[in-house]
């Protein structure tokens, strides 16, 4: 039973359908309508430092490459290449540190000098320091994914339907869950509801602190392909693991298989407010034409929004939840959902037929943050909203 | 109160727009009037361009003696300064700020540079545009919309065709049939969808309109004389042409909506104008976070919006003719100066204005009932290879997919699962086609910014001026 | 009885533009797709996916099926956009950006890969 029908909702249904088990997935609104339908479909190991996430990274980018077999068009995948460029020597240097920690963990960075930079993007501005090229990033078109993944997986999929209730045996193990149109029994429920992963750990008793952090994205007027890889500016890797709460934009720039170039990437902590932020996007498109000074002239049709879901660690809740048998975790990966989705969802799926998992979970334990001193940093984490 | 006199921005020169422009000056306010057109006028008295040198324009409007107190009234605010009129700026985002709200408009045709109004309030009078329900060849040169083939013939003074049919629903229709014929065009047939019965079922309502049942007998009465042949519960099936239209297939409905078989013929023609009501435009408002109420913009009695300072009338609330326009746009004037200059408005200075505004209204209401009563079976007349999508050229069949074998139920994963509704057009033509292909509501599109904007313009705001 | 007779009209001087290198008469203040239809052209697009040929349909600038390159530049909606003496205007083929094959917005844009249709 997974709760969410989300990107990584999808991927539980799929290696959980695949390791033998008979899968339900429940979602209160339809496929991708939560963060999934406003993303970029990044798959990145660049913007990863050496570490736990880097691992599901690559081993996330391992399993979309088998997908891709399988369904690589449907759901537009590029293996495009992703390349990380740095406007001052100063912070090339920082960026070259960054590859060579990254190259250890087994990702392939490439440097690349400044006079090479136009060979990769003929488009990209004058006059920056170099960059670092990332083979491995790649990019998918979120809904299709998630949509083709749900339907690759045979799941019974119910949408529309809201989970109220987590239901408990008298031992406390999970036995199903209440929706507003009856019960589903199942013995095992995977919480995949993404920004919403609190609120569905709370309905089984248990503290889970996913907040939203709200990004936009531009969309341009279709275009032949002019940015051949996801371009960004070497200040973004800082600003996914920031912990301020105000605005951050660095932009990060990429063409698409339909021919609207993609804007991103702003990250605020404001709760769920969906209004428009013309600073905001002013910022984004500000960033954007400083890396690609074309794009001046080409014009913004549209912005969208969404919210990303993160813990206070910046690491996503994956695996067993020792407080309550049978509840599994699988959210709050932040802005890197679809690309960390296969591999969260190889790892649940092992971990619901009780075999090892191929990482280790510890630093994705649910249940981290409750040995957390309320002094300590996560402390400031208290959402926006309340007073 | 500051010392300067408060601004409202209107945003659309139409008849709502003007209507508020007129009652908020007469009244204390500097208002800017902002408007995409080179001349005032809005969609319904759109004026010819005037290098044209039309000395006879109204012989392609109706009510030209009510534009003609606007634009005099228009003429004498102008030359006392109490409004400017920002002609050719393309609204695109209207802000809110902490001391008010910033007006973002792209200049002229080229719409490559920015202007930035600061205002107190604001007035959202940005009309509406034509719906079109998607049939087979409905993407073919020579197939326009029926306002669309209005604007060539009303702004360009160039009839659109020699020789045309005109079909789909609604009272929108009607001039244009009767605009087309008196400038020269041969209207082969004007095709509604609704039948007689749709009409003669709400007899109460038309009787309780006396003025409109008036309009109604003009229009009949040109027709005749141009001796165009109505034929109601009728659809336009299909329009035929490789590079152009050719022709069209028409046939009888039956009672439930569905072409009856036997009855379809061939109609040679090169101009389709076709249209099946109205919708508002509400981009602005979404922008801006208005609570929508269906498909228009919330308004309260004083046509206020639930975002404090902005308040909105004419088809942007809900489609309802150029006479309610002139109503609400009137009463929103009339709020706004009293708002706007510190004061509490008292309804009963605009009774009147009032009185027609619950009269009009009950009777668009009426009047959309019949119309929409019709084309009711659309949806099965479009095949699986009709484009849906214009922009994006996403046909049926894909829409029907995403329904069927992805599992989309509404429609913002319709188009996120087929690409309908994200092209130049941002789904303004497409939605109402689409939602009804997929089978789900027509839900808002949240639009951010009202028409593309350059990035360049995006990367360098302009400063916000009050103008003097 | 034509809409200039009907509206009593004494246009100022007509002019020539090109349309795909054709020599078309315009009138002052006429926007392009009006000049285009009083010539008989119908169509001066062709959509990136099918290149199927497109028109004005909206006329109001709505629907952005009229998009057009006029003096170099891709994208203008021709029911906005006047008409202006000695104006160079050519079907707009896909983007409008250069796809490989077609004129773009100018040399130093030429494309380097072809667009991808869906």
């Amino acid at each position: 039973m997974v709760v969410g029908a989300g990107m990584v909702g999808a991927a539980c249904a799929l290696y959980a359908a695949r390791a033998g088990l008979d899968v339900i997935l429940v979602d209160r609104g339809p496929v991708a309508g939560g963060t999934t339908g406003a993303g970029e479909g990044n798959l990145l190991v660049s913007d990863k430092e050496p570490g736990p996430e880097l691992q599901l990274a690559l081993l996330s980018a391992k399993l979309w490459g088998e997908l891709a077999q399988e369904m690589g068009a449907a759901v537009e995948y590029e293996p495009k290449g992703g390349l990380v460029v740095a406007s001052t020597p100063a912070s090339l240097t920082a960026l070259a540190e960054l590859a060579a920690g990254q190259r250890a963990a087994g990702v392939s960075a490439v440097r690349v000098g400044a006079d090479q930079l136009h060979e990769l993007e003929p488009y990209l501005a004058r006059g920056l320091a170099g960059g670092v090229l990332y083979p491995q990033d790649a990019q998918v078109m979120p809904t299709l994914a998630a949509a083709h993944l749900v339907r690759a997986s045979g799941a019974r999929l119910q949408t529309g339907r809201t989970v109220v209730q987590v239901l408990l045996d008298t031992a406390g193990a999970v036995r199903g869950v209440r929706t507003d149109r009856g019960d589903i029994l199942a013995p095992a429920v995977v919480n995949a509801a993404g920004t919403w992963g609190s609120e569905v750990a709370a309905l089984a008793g248990v503290r889970l602190p996913v907040l939203p952090r709200r990004g936009f994205v531009l969309v341009t007027e279709p275009l032949p392909r002019r940015v051949r890889h996801k371009v960004y500016a070497a200040d973004y890797v800082a600003d996914v693991a920031s912990d301020s709460a105000a605005l951050q934009t660095s932009p990060v720039v990429e063409g698409t298989a339909a021919g609207p170039v993609l804007i991103g990437a702003s990250r605020e902590r404001v709760g769920f407010d969906r209004s428009f932020s013309l600073p905001v996007v002013r910022a984004l498109a500000a960033g954007a034409t400083r890396l690609f000074p074309f794009l001046e002239q080409v014009r913004a049709m549209r912005t969208y929004l969404g919210f990303r879901p993160y813990l206070p660690d910046h690491l996503p809740a994956v695996g067993p939840d020792p407080r309550v048998p049978g509840l599994f975790h699988a959210c709050g990966h932040e802005g890197a959902g679809i690309g960390l989705a296969t591999g969260t969802g190889h790892l649940i799926a092992q971990t619901l037929t009780g075999r090892r998992p191929e990482l280790d979970l510890a630093p994705f334990r649910p249940d981290r943050f409750d040995r957390a001193d309320p002094l300590d940093r996560f402390a400031e984490e208290a959402p926006p909203w309340i007073p | 109160m500051t010392a300067h006199r408060p601004v409202l921005a209107v945003i659309g020169a139409g008849p709502a727009g003007l209507a508020g422009a007129l009652a908020a000056a007469a009244r204390g306010v500097r208002v800017v009037l902002v408007d995409s057109a080179a001349e005032a006028g809005g969609q319904f008295y759109r004026q010819p361009a005037r290098g044209l040198g039309a000395r006879r324009p109204q012989a392609l409007h109706h009510q030209w003696r009510t534009w003609e107190r606007l634009r005099t009234g228009l003429d004498t605010h102008l030359a006392a300064a109490r409004v400017t009129h920002l002609s050719d700026r393309h609204v695109w985002c209207v802000e809110r700020q902490s001391d008010g709200l910033t007006v973002h408009a792209l200049i002229g045709p080229e719409q490559e540079e920015s202007v930035a109004v600061h205002a107190d309030g604001v007035l959202l009078a940005t009309g509406g545009y034509e719906k079109v329900l998607p049939f087979p060849g409905w993407t073919l040169p020579g197939v326009v919309t029926a306002g669309g083939a209005q604007a060539l013939l009303k702004g360009g003074l160039v009839l659109p065709g020699r020789t045309a049919v005109v079909a789909g629903t609604g009272p929108l229709l009607l001039p244009v049939a009767t605009g087309l014929a008196a400038a020269g065009a041969q209207v082969v047939a004007l095709v509604e969808s609704a039948g007689p019965a749709d009409f003669t079922r709400r007899a109460r309502t038309w009787a309780g309109a006396p003025t409109k049942l008036a309009e109604g007998a003009v229009y009949a009465a040109r027709l005749l004389r141009h001796r165009v042949a109505v034929t109601l519960r009728h659809a336009v099936l299909e329009a035929h042409g490789t590079e152009r239209l050719e022709s069209v297939t028409v046939a009888a409905l039956d009672p439930e909506g569905r072409p009856v078989p036997g009855t379809e013929r061939r109609v040679v023609c090169d101009t389709l104008a076709v249209g099946h009501g109205l919708l508002p435009h509400t981009d602005l408002a979404e922008g801006l976070g208005c609570r929508l109420d269906g498909p228009g913009v919330s308004v309260d009695d004083e046509q206020r919006t639930d975002v404090p300072g902005v308040w909105a009338a004419g088809e942007t609330t809900g489609i309802g003719g150029s006479a309610l326009s002139l109503a609400e746009g009137h009463i929103a004037g009339r709020s706004a100066a009293a708002r706007l200059t510190g004061t509490v408005p008292d309804p009963r200075e605009w009774a009147p204005a009032a009185r027609a505004r619950t009269g009009l209204r009950s009777f668009f209401a009426a009047l959309d009932a019949a119309y929409a009563a019709r084309p009711a079976r659309w949806t099965e007349q479009v095949t699986d290879e009709t484009v849906v999508c214009r922009c994006e050229e996403v046909t049926a069949g894909a829409v029907r997919e995403a329904v069927g074998t992805l599992g989309a139920g509404d429609l913002r994963t319709v188009k996120l699962l087929t690409r309908a509704g994200m092209g130049w057009c941002q789904g303004r033509m497409c939605e109402p086609g689409v939602a009804g292909v997929a089978g789900c509501a027509l839900t808002p599109a949240r639009r951010s910014l009202a028409r593309p904007v350059p990035l360049g313009v995006l990367a360098a705001p302009a400063d916000p001026s009050t103008p003097q | 009885m034509d809409p200039l007779k009907l509206t009593r009209a004494r246009p100022g001087a007509p002019f020539t533009v090109t349309f795909d290198g054709r020599e078309i008469e315009a009138l002052p203040g006429q926007t392009i797709a009006a000049a285009l239809w009083a010539s008989g052209v119908t169509a001066w697009r062709t959509t990136r996916g099918e290149g199927r040929a497109r028109g004005v349909f909206c006329g109001i600038g709505v629907c952005f099926d009229c998009l057009v390159t006029v003096d170099g530049r891709p994208g203008r909606r021709a029911c906005l956009v006047a008409a202006l003496p000695g104006a160079d205007i050519r079907t707009q083929v896909g983007t409008g950006h250069g796809e490989a094959g077609h004129e773009g917005a100018g040399p130093e844009e030429a494309s380097h890969e072809r667009v991808e249709p869906r």
